[in-house]
């Protein structure tokens, strides 16, 4: 289980990127999480809320949006997204293709900010989810 | 701390878009770097505990030893029982003890080379902590990584761990010599493979009967040896 380890990393590059984007509060951290990225997405949900106790990012929410595999299948020339990670066959003709183009992410999306906002931000403060 | 003067309110939502692992990541590139310019051709071995790893390493150790300058690190949460066993190569080995860690990082990788002229290195074989979960997330700066799996662990063991062997470059087959023993069923274990990382080279080898290892020997060096041709323009 790395996933602890995975928190603190994702921890500090959030409050980093919080502070040099100069956002007091964080209340949300949006991160996209490929199929292939070797992250249980439970593990490190529960391991993010034990590592942002008693840091500035306490009581912030994680956000994860699943990215699943795309390809590149040669047969057909075109990126094929696969219904599930394995097996790696291109879902139309069927070759197998180990041309991966996304699905290996864990990456900080975006940050989601809080209390000092203005009335106009607040109003546009639609995550979407 | 550096306070940022705030325009207009504070920003609701900021695109980062930063890789969560950038630090390892990074590290791993300047790894890979001095790697590259020192001509040091760089193996990360990952399997489950027990594979063979170390059996296996210290045969490598031995014979490509007598023509080359080999040298290894390997990790385990706690003991130097695998450091001494691979010593017994005449390899300059180091060990890295984790405590609870279940995975190698590029930072421990770098703390543990210090001091070791890695000019006079030429392949550098690095042994994961025995996991076929955590160590596919941490790249160490290695040109190849190969996973390794014993015929005595059942066919579908690749389809289990799927991101690990689709992170790897070649997978290994060892303990070959107790294929029949074990009923190991070869097409299986192959296609397995091949579901999870289609083209994956695929070695077969028992160190105990030497079947299979010289091919693997014979693999290691082609691949020293195009990394050398393609190090020459880098470096000139």
């Amino acid at each position: 289980m790395h996933e602890l380890s995975i928190a603190h990393n994702l921890v500090e590059v959030a409050m980093e990127a919080a502070e040099h984007n100069g956002m007091k509060q964080v209340r949300a951290l949006h991160l996209r999480l490929g199929a292939l990225s070797g992250v249980v997405k439970e593990a490190l949900q529960f391991s993010f809320d034990v590592v942002i106790q008693g840091t500035p990012l306490e009581g912030a929410r994680l956000v994860i949006e699943d990215i699943p595999v795309k390809v590149h299948c040669a047969n057909c020339q075109e990126a094929r997204v696969l219904p599930e990670p394995f097996p790696m066959r291109c879902p139309v003709c069927g070759t197998k293709t180990g041309e991966v183009l996304e699905g290996r992410e864990m990456e900080l999306y975006a940050l989601e900010g809080g209390e000092e906002d203005t009335e106009a931000d607040r109003k546009s403060s639609d995550c979407g989810d | 701390m550096k306070k940022i003067q705030k325009l207009t309110g504070s920003p609701r939502i900021v695109e980062i878009r930063q890789n969560v692992l950038k630090k390892n990541d990074l590290l791993a590139r300047e790894l890979r770097k001095r790697f590259q310019n020192a001509g040091v051709y760089v193996v990360n071995m990952v399997s489950s505990p027990g594979a063979g790893k170390t059996t296996l390493l210290t045969e490598v150790l031995t014979r490509l030893g007598e023509r080359y300058n080999v040298a290894a690190l390997v990790g385990d949460l706690a003991t130097e029982n695998d450091a001494e066993r691979l010593r017994k190569s005449g390899a300059q080995v180091r060990q890295i003890t984790t405590g609870t860690v279940c995975h190698l990082e590029a930072e421990m990788i770098e703390r543990t080379l210090e001091g070791w002229e890695l000019e006079k290195i030429d392949f550098l074989f690095i042994e994961n902590v025995g996991n076929l979960v955590c160590p596919a997330s941490y790249d160490l700066g290695e040109n190849q990584r190969v996973v390794l799996f014993s015929v005595t662990e059942g066919e579908d063991k690749p389809v289990k761990y799927p991101t690990i062997v689709n992170s790897a470059d070649v997978a290994v087959i060892t303990k070959i010599d107790l294929a029949e023993a074990v009923g190991f069923q070869r097409k299986l274990f192959r296609e397995a493979l091949n579901d999870v990382r289609p083209g994956i080279p695929i070695f077969e080898l028992s160190v105990r009967t030497g079947e299979g290892v010289d091919e693997w020997i014979a693999r290691l060096e082609a691949e020293k040896a195009s990394f050398d041709k393609s190090s020459i323009p880098a470096g000139s």
